[in-house]
């Protein structure tokens, strides 16, 4: 679902972000991808969100090469995936209704969908009943569960998250992951980036690990470990 | 296919909405920017109206204008008469109208409050006068020379008068009024569009964030823009409005002194307008000049703004 092949990443700046870094998640599979601040891990998210394109090597989601898409065709290639962000991003003078409707603004729904889809979204992650309100009168967990419900109301086959327990007490982060868990369960990818998997706990997940540029541990959790190809340099 | 219709009028409806809910918040910028359109689009218009109504009054004038023919002092009313009735057989010559010397004098006197003073001379100094009427089909300028130089070959005419010199000196200085209404719509009219695309360019700057999220959950730039180009137009359609609504409230308060001004001339004259066909135009000018400045602001602003994961 998700592949990178020997991809290598240089901002203008100079600085080595990724070093020929290869590996695969499939699909259904749910992979944290660990690391300190600065390892790597949001550039690994920005690479397949297509915020930024590779050096080198080749990214590919859902089966479709990032290389070969046209600035046009990006619009439509980010439907199809899921972003969670530490800071959620909400719009804060936008009621939740609005927030978690915009993915199927952008892609054409109709208003009738749009407000089934909208209120599934916002009852699976336990906030049906707060549509009209404000971001800003929902506490942090709230707004992180407004966020979350952004990424699957379009139900995208991937969902990435970059440190989307950032902000959160021990409580809260396990109920995020465990949302994060049932989306797996119906079949979505996920892939989470955590500089604190200790805290949340692996939940039986395999792990990607990076270290300055370089993934140097997949561990498997203690489900059925998928092959990992690590490149070392 | 009529689903795909219909969907497409609810995110357009939808783009609207939101669209005049945030002019709307935003209250005073965008009071600030749709009183610089009225403003900037009332003085073509203006001009429009101004040129339309004293353009009608040229040529009401000039139809009831002709030569007039002043004879030599020895010629008596009876040769003038008789002149008259030469002239009214020719073809270009719709009506001769015989002023006598002794008529002359008393208009002068009814007219000119001059009595006392023509009462001390001792005979009447005016000549017999023909005011000719040319016919409707022999009013161009050649065939108005040609009638004139005819006249002035009889052996009793002094000087022949072409009344219609004023008239065209007159359209003269309509038709310059109208070139000068066109560089200043199109000097406003750039104008318009720098106005629109400098507020949406600050609306955009303002709504980065928005702009940012949108695109990164799959948000084409057609459909960043669109809430945009509709603000452009509202702002030029609204500001189009107020135009129309300043220029009849200056018209309807010169209409008083207008209507005194025209008195004085002997004149019903009174102030026309704007009309349908100038309004809707304004309109539609607005429109399109709103749709213009913010589709140059935001089709490169909105191009140029990546978004930024967290």
């Amino acid at each position: 679902m998700i592949r990178f092949e020997h991809v290598s990443k240089r901002y203008p700046n100079g600085r080595d972000a990724l070093a020929d870094v290869s590996f695969e998640i499939g699909a259904g599979e749910m992979v944290f991808l660990t690391g300190r601040s600065g390892a790597g891990k949001s550039t690994v998210l920005k690479l397949i969100a297509l915020l930024e394109r590779p050096s080198r090597g080749q990214v590919w989601v859902n089966g479709q090469s990032t290389a070969k898409l046209s600035s046009r065709r990006i619009a439509r290639f980010r439907r199809g995936i899921g972003i969670v962000f530490q800071d959620h991003r909400l719009l804060q003078d936008r009621p939740v209704f609005d927030n978690v409707a915009l993915p199927l603004m952008v892609a054409d729904v109709s208003l009738r969908d749009l407000d089934r889809r909208v209120r599934a979204a916002l009852d699976q992650v336990g906030l049906l009943g707060r549509e009209r309100a404000l971001p800003p009168e929902l506490s942090v967990g709230e707004q992180q569960r407004v966020g979350i419900a952004r990424a699957i109301v379009s139900k995208p086959p991937v969902l990435i998250a970059d440190e989307p327990t950032g902000n959160l007490d021990a409580a809260l982060a396990g109920e995020v992951i465990g949302l994060f868990r049932r989306f797996q369960e119906a079949g979505v990818t996920v892939l989470i980036a955590t500089h604190d998997l200790a805290r949340v706990g692996s939940v039986g997940c395999r792990e990607l690990t990076l270290r300055d540029g370089v993934v140097v541990s997949a561990a498997a959790g203690s489900e059925e470990p998928l092959p990992v190809i690590v490149a070392v340099r | 296919m009529s689903g795909r219709i219909a969907n497409w009028g609810v995110r357009h409806g939808h783009a609207c909405v939101s669209t005049i809910g945030h002019l709307a918040r935003h209250g005073l910028a965008s009071v600030l920017t749709v009183l610089a359109i009225g403003v900037a689009l009332s003085l073509p218009l203006a001009l429009q109206v101004l040129v339309d109504n004293v353009g009608g009054l040229g040529g009401e004038l000039s139809d009831s204008v002709g030569l007039s023919v002043y004879l030599k002092p020895q010629v008596s009313e009876a040769a003038a008469r008789q002149l008259a009735a030469t002239l009214r057989a020719r073809r270009d010559v719709a009506r001769v109208t015989v002023i006598s010397a002794a008529a002359g004098l008393t208009l002068l006197r009814q007219q000119s409050g001059l009595g006392a003073a023509l009462d001390a001379l001792s005979g009447n100094p005016l000549p017999n006068v023909l005011e000719i009427h040319p016919a409707a089909t022999a009013t161009s300028p050649s065939q108005l020379e040609t009638l004139r130089a005819a006249l002035a070959a009889n052996a009793g005419v002094d000087t022949v008068q072409l009344d219609r010199d004023w008239a065209l000196r007159f359209n003269a200085i309509v038709a310059l009024a109208r070139e000068l209404l066109v560089v200043s719509a199109a000097l406003l009219a750039a104008g318009v569009i720098a106005i629109i695309s400098n507020t949406v360019r600050l609306e955009i700057q303002g709504r980065t964030a928005e702009i940012e999220v949108t695109k990164l959950v799959g948000g084409s730039n057609a459909f960043v823009r669109r809430p945009f180009l509709y603000a452009g137009v509202a702002y030029g359609a609204v500001g189009a409005l107020l135009a129309c609504a300043i220029v009849t409230g200056v018209r309807l308060a010169l209409a008083g002194a207008v209507a005194d001004l025209a008195a004085a001339y002997g004149s019903h004259f009174a102030l026309q307008g704007p009309g349908l066909r100038e309004v809707s135009l304004l309109i539609g000018s607005g429109v399109v000049l709103g749709w213009l400045g913010a589709l140059l602001t935001a089709g490169r602003q909105i191009a140029r703004l990546a978004p930024q994961a967290g």
